[in-house]
């Protein structure tokens, strides 16, 4: 069975259909990436997952729980992470504080301890600006923040949305890696990247989403040889 | 020395205000809106402890706890009853909601208290001090007064910044999404802040009505509009903005009343506050909002 699955999913803003029945699946250690312009859907989907956002109808299950009749708020402790786009990180908070409130939900002390260690050491960054604003950080270390953040809730699935925006051509090559490492550590990611080349080059399935409908899926190799995706996607 | 007398008179005032503007602050930084019957909950309050102790007698300081509790309760119900409902509704249809549950309390108060005023007796029995061989004197009322308000709001900034309650409310004010991203229960952060805000306001009625302790239905309402005056002069939405622009405009108002007018008084504060808006429009620490895209 999938570890995460969509199905038949219908999501509208108002009147606006922004999610036309669709349905994909994410299994255990897979790292899934949904590709698509602008405006197809992709972050809605991420919301609707994570409960931001009611669906009109269809089926979100995690692990065989419905996330619909979930509040919001009690999905994270599931072993949901989102690392919205834009980052979200908490400006006003210090970068230790931002990663204290991504343990939010968990109680053991020592237990989240730990984790921050591991955070610190996976972006050492972090340690060096602990006491500092989240605000005052650079667009690629509030990238490592929301990242940092998103695992000290000790995910076993973490969804990001477009980690990559807005960073220079070095530091995507870097953020990669890392979620590279926080897949290889056994983390399950859902990724959805408007660079399909990268995403597809870490990926091991992708869907293709256009106006709120996938068009497409496949293993991401193969993805990257089809002449439709080369041409809409790669800049090929 | 009459001066330094009004000074420390306007500091007392001052600082009553600014618990008031806390209330008012701390939900427009958390909710985005301005919960104009902050100042009838005061009102509340003070009927609560004028009960408590010229009708059954009971310790003042009891009375307060009382008050504090009751007020407590009214805040976070206003909130679950009126306000949540609108909390994707737009500001405009909040504000007026807020102003009607206002009047409400304004009138259930005048229908179970009347219209008479009662004479609140001082909570606060600490002796008056007289300094420089009489010449100065300050009230048993101001003596409480401003080391309390002063020890309130040292806990409350400590309460923000380190407890994890705290900075949940940080959290919400600054990104809701984000903060349910956490975990973070988004409608209980906002109702403790209600509640918090509402114990403020009963502390505060015990110290105003301590030191001007006439009490009638309207009496939260002009407090109430100063305090909000307080919070926008300190920058709506910041906590220390608030304890600043609340002791500023205690200040203000009692040296007008002392050299300029006591009928002019409330037309200079509030004179005040337009020149500070038109200066700098955010206030005194107030940041410009950007909106995110």
């Amino acid at each position: 069975m999938a570890m995460l699955e969509v199905k038949n999913l219908q999501v509208y803003y108002g009147v606006i259909q922004a999610i036309k029945d669709v349905s994909f699946e994410v299994n255990q250690g897979e790292v899934i990436a949904l590709i698509g312009a602008n405006g197809a859907g992709k972050t809605t989907i991420l919301h609707t997952v994570t409960g931001l956002i009611p669906a009109k109808s269809g089926e979100v299950i995690f692990e065989g729980t419905d996330l619909q009749k979930i509040a919001a708020h009690k999905i994270v402790s599931l072993g949901i992470a989102h690392i919205p786009e834009g980052r979200h990180v908490f400006a006003q908070l210090s970068v230790y504080e931002n990663l204290l409130m991504g343990a939010f939900t968990r109680k053991d002390k020592a237990e989240i301890e730990e984790s921050l260690e591991g955070v610190y050491q996976r972006f050492p960054r972090l340690r060096e600006r602990k006491n500092q604003f989240a605000g005052t950080l650079s667009g690629g270390e509030q990238q490592m923040l929301a990242m940092g953040r998103a695992l000290m809730s000790k995910p076993r699935i973490i969804l990001m949305d477009e980690p990559s925006m807005g960073l220079s051509p070095i530091l995507v090559g870097e953020i990669f890696d890392i979620i590279k490492s926080i897949s290889k550590s056994g983390t399950t990611v859902l990724l959805v990247e408007q660079n399909a080349k990268k995403a597809l080059s870490i990926a091991d399935r992708a869907y293709v989403l256009e106006t709120g409908k996938i068009v497409l899926t496949d293993d991401a190799k193969k993805l990257m040889d089809n002449e439709q995706v080369k041409k809409a996607y790669l800049g090929e | 020395m009459s001066f330094i007398s009004y000074l420390i008179k306007g500091i007392s005032l001052g600082s009553v205000y600014s618990m008031i503007a806390l209330g008012y602050t701390m939900v427009y930084g958390i909710a985005k809106m301005l919960n104009f019957a902050h100042g009838d909950v005061i009102m509340v309050g003070g009927y609560v402890i004028f009960i408590a102790m010229s009708l059954s007698g009971l310790n003042p300081i009891v009375g307060v706890l009382l008050a504090i509790i009751l007020c407590m309760v009214l805040g976070i119900t206003i909130e679950r009853v009126a306000y949540k409902p609108l909390r994707k509704a737009s500001s405009l249809a909040v504000l007026i909601t807020a102003i009607g549950v206002s009047y409400l309390l304004q009138n259930v108060a005048l229908l179970i208290f009347g219209a008479d005023t009662k004479s609140f007796s001082s909570v606060i029995t600490v002796p008056a001090l007289k300094l420089a061989g009489g010449a100065l004197t300050i009230s048993g009322e101001t003596l409480v007064t401003i080391p309390l308000c002063l020890i309130i709001m040292i806990a409350l900034n400590i309460f923000i910044k380190k407890s994890k309650t705290g900075r949940s409310m940080i959290a919400v004010s600054e990104d809701k999404d984000a903060s349910v991203l956490m975990g973070i229960n988004v409608n209980k952060t906002i109702a403790i802040t209600f509640a918090i805000g509402s114990a403020l306001a009963a502390v505060a009625s015990a110290l105003l009505f301590s030191s001007y302790p006439s009490l009638t239905s309207t009496s939260g309402a002009m407090p109430g509009i100063k305090a909000f005056v307080a919070a926008v002069f300190g920058g709506i939405g910041s906590i220390p903005g608030a304890m600043i622009g609340g002791i500023l405009l205690g200040v203000i108002e009692i040296l007008s009343r002392a050299y300029i007018s006591s009928q002019l008084a409330d037309a200079i504060v509030f004179f005040i506050l337009i020149l500070v808006l038109l200066v700098k429009p955010t206030g005194i620490l107030g940041k410009i909002m950007h909106e995110k895209v």
